[in-house]
């Protein structure tokens, strides 16, 4: 049982959790996550760890409403609990000093990004996000990821806030004015597809941190897997971190997919009920 | 325990066994029929989730232990990796003694109603009875008695909790709490030491609860088994992974004193072979795991799981009839094993075939899986199987299985279950600087089941690769026994 001790939202679809989670408060570092689930009846997801105070012995979570159970989750409030929470999972980011990193995020992949610029910055790096997301109200984070930030560029696709145009404008639009040494890209699986191909155009070596469906999270069913330089990978063990241009989106898009149909319809349920 | 031969010479001439001996001729004990299992009738269990062997009842537990006629040497009792002193408890049984029945097999059995179903008893003390290896009959229904006196102490209300020694504050913990940890823990906590089980997932018990289905072994004989460890002290700390949220070197810092590995052999194979990624294919842990563990296929569990009518299960273990008799149940219309050898090959207990095949399991023996075949949304199709045939025995005894060139055809699938083996756990030994592992990933350890690590001790799966239930408790019992000596040599002092 893991008590929420903070909860805040930050927008319509986004909330951030501050819940108790010593051990895992101590040990964790960026780029790893979590997985939880509510109650005896729920299902296990995975949650990036969007930072931690280990004396206060909590962990920070961000998470986007997409389903039923990010919607339970969302819907506690301070003092109720999670019934379960496991971590942190999954490989550390390889964090090094490399020079200039840029960062592109879309919609809540931007949670996640958080740790890892936040260490990238302490190794020295100079920093330039790319915020992006659909429209103004979904661009999250923005005062977190500027205080690691070197420069931030916000990106909506219909120009509501900052420029308008996609991720990979943003991104192409650093990479032609100066070089860029590493690159690092999470946000919905199609964004990263083409933030990959963006960067692979310029030679830039690129992360990519992978959000497939997952149940156990300690490498022991194979739901998360994919294909990463033509061989067979697990998520959740050997990743969620992976070379991006070495990725097999298209095979990653189709396995999200998986459960469509299920999740649309016990989302329904959800919502009459 | 003295010389073995000894004691069981003096237990068997005990005045009651002397005496239950005689009440019944041996010629008339031969000559009587093995017992048969009461099961649920093929056509309805294979639509529920209940346990298909019902039991036995008391009249039928006592005619079946009059057939062991409590050889002087008794042979059975080699075949049983925990030596449970088979005769002793078969004769309490035929006394009416059920409880004392019961309490022989805890002497070296912590939980004989899970072994009691799920041990390859064909395999183990059934394939080493005196019926078996001289008179050439049915062996003398072990696992079934076994079975019949653990349920009959669980339900009758007076299951005594073992008596533990004085704490003596000593911390000790394990890594997994599958069979392996769980028969630790509980000779470890006899003893008087302080014992926590760490576990990764929301639920304790490993492959009993994740993996291997209700039908078999209901969750509830488990749980009971669980809650008798804590009430006798053990510590069970859930969503817990070592390695992750601490180290072993974490925990030592916490006054661990020593420790079990009884991680698994939880990692599943693929065939690596083209479009086994396809939506529908998943592993067999995958699969359980979702029905078992996470509910998938009730309505009112949020976790979902496919459900297919054309059902493919790869694989010819318990692994595989497991998770296509749960395929079946959950409603396929075709649920078939694909094995590359033939039926006599297959490693899964015999019973389970038997009850595979009456639950109109189709059999595709000697058939190879080659590559999948998705529609366009990435869903599994089709799939292209070889027919095989057997050559030579390879390494394993067992004879080679050859692919037939051009013999290749297709099956209509949607969904697709590979169970083809797991592989250990890699997890603690890649944490643990200094612990020494074979190339296949097991932990090496020595007759004492310790490793190269002088505070860490291993068994179960995770040293032997996948194996069974009762040689992982075996090795618990084994472990607790060593680490004991260890400490008491090196700490205690
Ligand atoms: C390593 C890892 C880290 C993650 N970190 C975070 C995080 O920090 N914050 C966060 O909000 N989410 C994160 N996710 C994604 C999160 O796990 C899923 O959003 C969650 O499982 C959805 O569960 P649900 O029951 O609410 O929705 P479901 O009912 O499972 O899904 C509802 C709808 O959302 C779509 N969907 C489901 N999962 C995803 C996904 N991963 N990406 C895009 N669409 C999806 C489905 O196709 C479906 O249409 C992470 C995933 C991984 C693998
Ligand atoms: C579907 C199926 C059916 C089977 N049927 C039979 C049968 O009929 N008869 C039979 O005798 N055998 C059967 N077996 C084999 C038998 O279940 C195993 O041999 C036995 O469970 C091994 O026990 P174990 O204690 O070594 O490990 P497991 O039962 O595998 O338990 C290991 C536990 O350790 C946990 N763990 C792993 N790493 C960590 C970590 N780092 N930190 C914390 N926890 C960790 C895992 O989550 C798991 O719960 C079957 C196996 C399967 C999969
Ligand atoms: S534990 Fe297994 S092998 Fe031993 S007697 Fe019981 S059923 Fe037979
Ligand atoms: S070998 Fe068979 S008959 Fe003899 S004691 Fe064992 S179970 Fe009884
Ligand atoms: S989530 Fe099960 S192996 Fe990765």
């Amino acid at each position: 049982m893991n008590k929420i001790v903070e909860k805040e939202q930050f927008s319509e679809n986004v909330f951030k959790l501050v819940v108790e989670a010593p051990d895992v408060a101590v040990n964790r570092k960026a780029g790893h996550f979590v997985i939880i689930k509510l109650g005896e009846k729920g299902e296990r997801i995975p949650l990036t760890i969007a930072g931690s105070d280990p004396e206060r012995g909590t962990i920070d979570l961000v998470i986007q409403r997409v389903g039923v159970t990010s919607h339970k989750l969302t819907a506690l409030n301070v003092g109720d609990t999670i019934t379960d929470l496991v971590g942190p999972l999954g490989q550390a980011t390889h964090i090094e000093k490399v020079g200039t990193v840029l960062a592109a995020c879309g919609g809540v992949g931007t949670a996640p990004m958080l740790p890892i610029i936040e260490a990238l910055k302490k190794a020295g790096n100079r920093i330039i996000t790319v915020l992006a997301a659909r429209t103004k109200e979904l661009i999250i984070l923005e005062d977190q990821m500027r205080q690691f930030s070197d420069e931030v560029i916000v990106m909506t696709d219909d120009g509501s806030y900052g420029t308008k145009g996609l991720v990979t404008k943003g991104m192409e639009d650093v990479i032609n004015r100066e070089k860029v040494d590493k690159s690092f890209v999470i946000g919905p699986a199609i964004m990263m597809k083409f933030a990959a191909l963006t960067t692979k155009k310029y030679n830039i070596p690129t992360e990519a941190s992978l959000n497939t469906i997952m149940v156990d999270g300690t490498g022991m069913c194979g739901a998360c897997r994919i294909t990463v330089g033509g061989k067979t990978k697990f998520v959740c063990v050997d990743g969620p971190e992976f070379d991006a241009h070495q990725v097999n989106f298209d095979e990653m898009l189709m396995r999200l997919g998986a459960y469509k149909d299920e999740e649309v319809r016990a989302f329904e349920a959800y919502l009459n009920n | 325990m003295e010389n073995i031969t000894d004691y069981y010479k003096s237990e068997r001439a005990q005045d009651w066994r002397t005496e239950i001996r005689k009440s019944v001729k041996v010629k008339e004990r031969t000559s009587m029929e093995r017992t048969k299992m009461p099961e649920q009738e093929p056509t309805v269990r294979n639509k529920n989730s209940l346990e298909v062997n019902l039991g036995l009842v008391e009249k039928i537990a006592l005619k079946e232990a009059q057939r062991c006629i409590d050889c002087p040497d008794p042979t059975c009792v080699k075949g049983c990796p925990v030596s449970i002193y088979i005769p002793k408890f078969i004769k309490k049984i035929e006394i009416g003694d059920f409880l004392g029945a019961a309490t022989v097999l805890k002497e070296t059995n912590t939980l004989p109603a899970v072994c009691g179903r799920v041990c390859p008893q064909e395999k183990q003390c059934e394939a080493q009875c005196f019926y078996t290896i001289k008179l050439n009959q049915p062996p003398v229904a072990i696992g079934y008695l076994e079975r019949f006196a653990a349920d009959y102490e669980r339900n009758s209300g007076k299951t005594a909790i073992p008596e533990v020694a004085k704490p003596n504050g000593i911390k000790v913990a394990s890594i997994g709490s599958g069979p392996a940890s769980l028969a630790w823990s509980a000779d470890m906590v006899k003893m008087g030491y302080d014992v926590t089980v760490f576990e990764a997932l929301h639920e304790i018990g490993g492959v009993l609860k994740y993996g291997i289905p209700e039908f078999r072994l209901p969750n509830s004989i488990v749980d009971f088994e669980i809650d008798n460890l804590e009430k006798m002290g053990v510590k069970f700390v859930k969503n817990f992974v070592v390695g992750k949220t601490a180290t072993i070197d974490d925990l030592r810092a916490k006054g661990f004193k020593a420790f079990f590995v009884g991680s698994g052999a939880g990692l599943p194979r693929f065939m690596n072979i083209p479009g086994e990624n396809s939506i529908g294919i998943f592993s067999s842990n995958e699969y359980l795991t979702r029905v078992n563990l996470m509910g998938a296929a009730k309505e009112d569990h949020d976790t979902p799981v496919i459900i297919g009518k054309n059902v493919a299960v790869i694989g010819g273990g318990n692994t595989a009839m497991d998770s296509v008799r749960t395929a079946k149940r959950l409603g396929a219309e075709r649920a078939m094993i694909i094995y590359r050898r033939s039926r006599e090959e297959m490693p899964a207990r015999l019973e389970e075939v038997h009850h595979a095949i009456d639950e109109e399991i189709e059999f595709l023996n000697l058939n190879n899986p080659v590559s999948y075949i998705a529609d366009d949304k990435g869903r599994v199709q089709k799939m292209l199987v070889q027919k095989m045939e057997l050559g030579e025995p390879d390494a394993s005894g067992r004879r080679r299985p050859i692919p037939i060139e051009g013999s290749e055809y297709e099956i209509e699938v949607d969904e697709v279950v590979v169970a083809v083996g797991v592989s250990p756990n890699p997890l603690i030994p890649a944490t643990v600087a200094g612990l020494e592992t074979t190339k296949w990933g097991t932990i090496v350890v020595n007759d004492d089941l310790q490793s190269s690590v002088e505070d860490i001790f291993a068994g179960g799966d995770i040293v032997r690769g996948g194996a069974t239930v009762i040689l992982a408790m075996g090795d618990g019992r084994k472990a607790a026994a060593a680490m004991d000596k260890y400490i008491t040599e090196k700490i205690k002092k």
